[in-house]
């Protein structure tokens, strides 16, 4: 069974280019443009990983992550931060907050499909 | 001179450089801080300086006449101690609060400071010594006489035509000269000299009960043996108080004389008071000392019974002690019985004649010659050899007087009869002291005409008749009154008989003196000074329990003259308008200020003239210091400089504190231009890689999938290509945003029309609105509307308008509208849109740097940068207009913009 992946950001370009990116890379992608929406998402069967943008309307990535992390239901489900915000300060915040990989935009399209396999250990 | 007088007289020599010795290494030791006497026990012997040559000899004396009627001197101290310990102890508060040196200057403070009061109370110290003094000469001469008598050698002394009496009181005089006038200070504790006299009270103590115990054990075959013998011998009666041939009224006439000389005479006030270390020690002294005196007592009986007994006579009572081991051929017990009345004799002269003789000088003498100002003394710098000659000639003096006195009366009276002369004389003092330190109404003029009636009635009733004893004035004098005048008969003033002569003098003169001192202080008005200083005296406890002795008791008045004199009347004036309301009264001058009043008092000086002077000031205005006119003008030159200095140092104050307050400020603005400028890099920095995300994305997901339909790829080339352009959109924005701030914006400022800049603006944006089928309804007037601008900016800025409200329009049905319109001064571009508007909230903020209104527009993020507004802002305020959001006609929002007219313009001026 194709593992999921829940893309959430809300820039439809850098959405557009994620599905595409995943679906390619066989996972099964979910879509979500707000924290709201991807809490949504998560409330039928939590995704394996989800991609999640930190910059976004109403509750930001980092909120995203801390509600997630609270509940033990959605433990397996793999965070990878993805933000145009660089700083180390900020990168150091999402990874106590339970994320499990930080990325900065731009990313290299490869070497994200790359760690998103091996982080949920396919290929 | 036989052995035992000779070992007498070596023995006593000895004895006496001893006593100096040990005054001198006391003394030493007080220098080091290191106090011998520093305790009760010391404190209790010293008080043992009471018992005298009179306790020594004399009580002896009296019990041979007697029996208990001994009793008196010693149950007087005792209740004393037992009863009145707190009044004591309130003595002892108010002499160390205030510096206290004498009793004399003890009865000064407390009625005003006065030296009347002073002088009076040292002569009647003196006079009243005098006669205490002879006492202890008798009984040492007599003591000396009766170890001469027994040798047989009486004739060498009289060979050389001495006179016992007058060898020892030049000897007393010049040991008390040598031993009392080592210092000048009579403030100073004289510990050397309490340690002798401590070291006295021992001897005389353990030499008496040797004495008493030789009697008892050695010539009788111990109490009992000794009684049994007494009421053989029909002396019975001496156990009783029928043989004391005293009445109940004696009784408690002579306790009371006793019990008050334990404080007042003299040295007694000496020892208890000013000698006193520690308060504290007054605790234990009062069951120790009762103690003492029932000690020494013990064989006061059995010595007088025993001397009875064995054929002694009443007459030579007296001498007993020294008798009877005499007699019975114990000569060195003899000797051991003289060297306890010798001490007990030195005690009391030492003591006595250094109060009396610092009495003499600081309160009497050194006064009167310090105000005749022939002598000039007020400007020698140094008096202290006056001041020691003065003391030294006081205690010749007091000897002296006591050697006349002896011979002219006390020859021909027993010990304790002289004793009660001083006692009775000494007791005039109670009346001022007692009522001094319990009623503020006790005045100086009552304290005086007490003072001076009660001397003068004990003169009359007791030492008149005392020469008359000795024969020196005629008998029908007291027989049967001055002139015959039965009434004015000294021992039965106005027909008070069958009394004691000494408790008819102390009933009277005690009568008078009381009574005048409230009469007359009643009657008189005792000054500010007075009302002061009784305060102080009579509410020591509570004066010393709050930190400001005057609180709640200075006058209202006084502090009135305070605040005026430092103040100035109408600033005075007002406080006390102010203290008037608040009381619903004007305030009486004589009335007592309470603590608030005190307090607003000082508070208001304390402006004037600084919270260190006010107090200064109120303080010694209220102890009643006059403040002469010379300190006055002294205090308020020092306090005008340092009002001047202290206005300075404000002043500077002031102004730092105003640098530092704009520094602060500027560090704060500079900390937050500092954040806001971080912030700023922040979010352009997420700006520029949001839409370089997106390229990077596309371009490499079209690098490596060449497999990718036409369509796809032509999809995503279209995305590549329009976040390029809001990539440089946003270069542009942010470099122009930051040349306007900078001010490095390269302005081209000249007349325009503000229609001619609408048009092209909306034909540029026409492209944009067609996209979005937009419908534009565009009202401009035909005539121009002449203004100063950058005209480029400004087309700039419409733009930005049409565009930003034909992002927010419904899709379709999307209405824009601009119209020019002339107002007031300016004119008025609005751009409205039928969008969903823009909540009053954030009507400010979208003018902000990327701020970027949200809002569910078809799930489409604006595409603008976030800067434009803020950079139109810019431009229109930079021209003098205005830029804000207002509802619109249409339903959505409107943005509108002014710009003043041009006046200048030629259009115009047509």
């Amino acid at each position: 069974m194709a593992k999921r992946v829940l893309v959430v950001d809300d820039e439809p370009n850098i959405v557009l280019s994620l599905e595409f990116l995943m679906r390619r890379a066989g996972f099964e992608v979910q879509v979500a443009r707000s924290g709201g929406e991807a809490l949504k998402a998560l409330e039928g069967e939590p995704p394996d990983l989800m991609l999640l943008d930190v910059m976004m309307p109403e509750f930001d990535g980092y909120e995203v992550c801390e509600r997630i992390r609270a509940r033990p239901d959605w433990n397996k489900t793999k965070i990878v931060m993805l933000t145009a915000r660089g700083r180390e300060a900020e990168r150091e915040r999402g990874l106590a907050l339970g994320a499990d990989a930080y990325v900065t935009k731009p990313f290299s399209t490869r070497d994200l499909v790359d760690q998103v396999k091996r982080m949920l250990e396919v290929g | 001179m036989g052995a035992l007088a000779t070992a007498a007289v070596l023995v006593s020599l000895l004895y006496l450089g001893l006593l100096f010795a040990l005054a001198s290494w006391g003394d030493r030791r007080a220098e080091r801080g290191r106090s011998v006497i520093a305790n009760p026990y010391v404190y209790t012997l010293s008080l043992a300086v009471y018992c005298t040559a009179w306790t020594y000899f004399g009580s002896v004396g009296v019990a041979a006449a007697q029996g208990v009627g001994f009793l008196p001197v010693y149950l007087g101290p005792t209740l004393l101690a037992f009863l009145f310990v707190g009044f004591v102890r309130k003595i002892l508060v108010i002499a160390k609060a205030y510096g206290i040196t004498s009793i004399a200057d003890f009865a000064s403070a407390r009625y005003g400071k006065s030296g009347t009061v002073a002088g009076l109370v040292t002569i009647v110290a003196l006079v009243g010594s005098i006669p205490y003094i002879s006492l202890q000469l008798k009984a040492v001469a007599t003591g000396i006489g009766l170890l001469i008598a027994h040798d047989g050698s009486g004739a060498v002394l009289s060979g050389l035509g001495a006179d016992t009496a007058l060898i020892v009181t030049l000897l007393l005089a010049a040991f008390s000269i040598l031993f009392g006038t080592r210092h000048i200070d009579a403030t100073e504790h004289h510990q050397g000299m309490v340690l002798a006299i401590a070291f006295e009270s021992i001897v005389k103590l353990v030499c008496f009960l040797a004495v008493g115990v030789f009697v008892t054990w050695g010539l009788f075959g111990g109490p009992f043996d000794l009684l049994d013998r007494a009421r053989e011998a029909g002396l019975g009666d001496r156990l009783g108080f029928a043989g004391t041939r005293l009445t109940a009224a004696d009784w408690f006439v002579l306790t009371l004389l006793s019990g008050l000389a334990a404080l007042l005479l003299p040295r007694q006030f000496q020892v208890v008071v000013i000698e006193n270390l520690e308060i504290g020690h007054v605790k234990r002294a009062s069951w120790l000392f009762p103690l003492y005196l029932l000690v020494i007592n013990l064989f006061v009986l059995p010595i007088a019974l025993g001397g009875l007994i064995l054929g002694g006579s009443t007459r030579e009572a007296d001498s007993f002690v020294l008798a009877l081991p005499l007699v019975h051929g114990q000569g060195w017990l003899a000797l051991l019985a003289f060297l306890g009345g010798l001490s007990a004799a030195t005690a009391m002269v030492i003591v006595e004649t250094v109060a009396v003789s610092t009495m003499i000088s600081n309160d009497l003498v050194m006064p009167i010659l310090l105000r005749v100002g022939a002598l000039g003394l007020a400007n020698k710098p140094d008096l202290t050899r006056l001041i020691l000659g003065v003391r030294r000639a006081g205690i010749l003096l007091a000897l002296l007087g006591g050697y006349l006195f002896f011979h002219g009366v006390g020859e021909a009276m027993g010990l304790v009869s002289i004793g009660y002369i001083a006692f009775a004389g000494v007791a005039q003092f109670a009346p001022l002291l007692v009522l001094g330190i319990a009623w503020k109404g006790a005045n100086r003029n009552g304290a005086v005409a007490g003072l001076l009636a009660g001397f003068l009635v004990w003169l009359y009733t007791l030492v008149l008749p005392s020469f008359v004893t000795a024969g020196m004035l005629p008998g029908s004098l007291v027989a049967e009154g001055p002139f015959g005048f039965d009434l004015l008969r000294p021992t039965a003033l106005f027909g008070l008989s069958g009394l004691n002569p000494v408790s008819h003098c102390a009933i009277w003169s005690l009568a008078v003196n009381t009574g005048l001192l409230v009469l007359v202080s009643l009657l008189t008005r005792p000054s500010d000074l007075e009302r002061l200083q009784a305060i102080l005296f009579v509410d020591v406890e509570q004066s010393r329990r709050t930190p400001r002795l005057w609180r709640g008791e200075a006058r209202a008045g006084a502090l009135q003259e305070l605040l005026v004199r430092f103040l100035g009347r109408p600033a005075a004036d007002a406080v006390w308008r102010t203290e008037a309301a608040r009381r619903g009264r004007p305030l009486e001058p004589d009335e007592a200020a309470d603590a608030g009043l005190v307090e607003r008092a000082e508070r208001q000086l304390a402006r004037a003239i600084g919270a260190a002077s006010a107090r200064a000031v109120i303080a010694s205005a209220v102890r009643g210091e006059t403040v002469g006119p010379d300190a006055l003008m002294e205090i308020l030159d020092e306090t005008q400089k340092v009002l001047e200095y202290s206005r300075r140092l404000e002043q500077k104050s002031n102004e730092l504190e105003a640098a530092t307050a704009e520094l602060r400020r500027a560090n704060e603005r500079l900390q937050e231009l500092d954040r806001l400028k971080d912030d700023f890099l922040a979010t352009v920095s997420h700006e520029l890689r949001t839409p370089l995300t997106s390229i990077r994305s596309f371009s490499e997901i079209l690098l490596d999938n060449p497999d990718l339909d036409a369509e796809e790829r032509a999809h995503f080339l279209r995305i590549i290509t329009s976040e390029s352009e809001r990539l440089t959109r946003l270069i542009n924005d942010v470099l122009d945003l930051s040349k306007i701030e900078s001010g490095r914006m390269d302005w081209q400022v000249a007349p325009a029309d503000l229609g001619e800049i609408v048009r092209a603006a909306v034909r540029a944006a026409e492209g944009i609105l067609t996209e979005r089928a937009v419908a534009l309804e565009v009202a401009i007037p035909a005539e121009p509307a002449p203004v100063v601008c950058d005209r480029d900016r400004v087309v700039q800025v419409v733009l930005n308008l049409l565009s930003n409200a034909s992002k927010f329009v419904p899709k379709p049905g999307g209405r824009v509208r601009i119209e020019l319109l002339r107002k007031d001064g300016v004119f008025e571009v609005r751009v409205e849109d039928n969008g969903p508007g823009v909540p009053p909230a954030q009507r400010e903020v979208v003018f902000e740097k990327f701020h970027q209104l949200t809002g569910d527009l078809n799930t489409q993020k604006p595409t603008g940068t976030g800067l434009g507004l803020t950079i139109s802002r810019q431009i229109v305020e930079r021209f003098g207009g205005r830029i804000w959001v207002e509802d619109s006609n249409l339903g959505g929002a409107a943005l509108c913009f002014t710009l003043p007219i041009d006046e200048a313009a030629p259009a115009l001026a047509a």
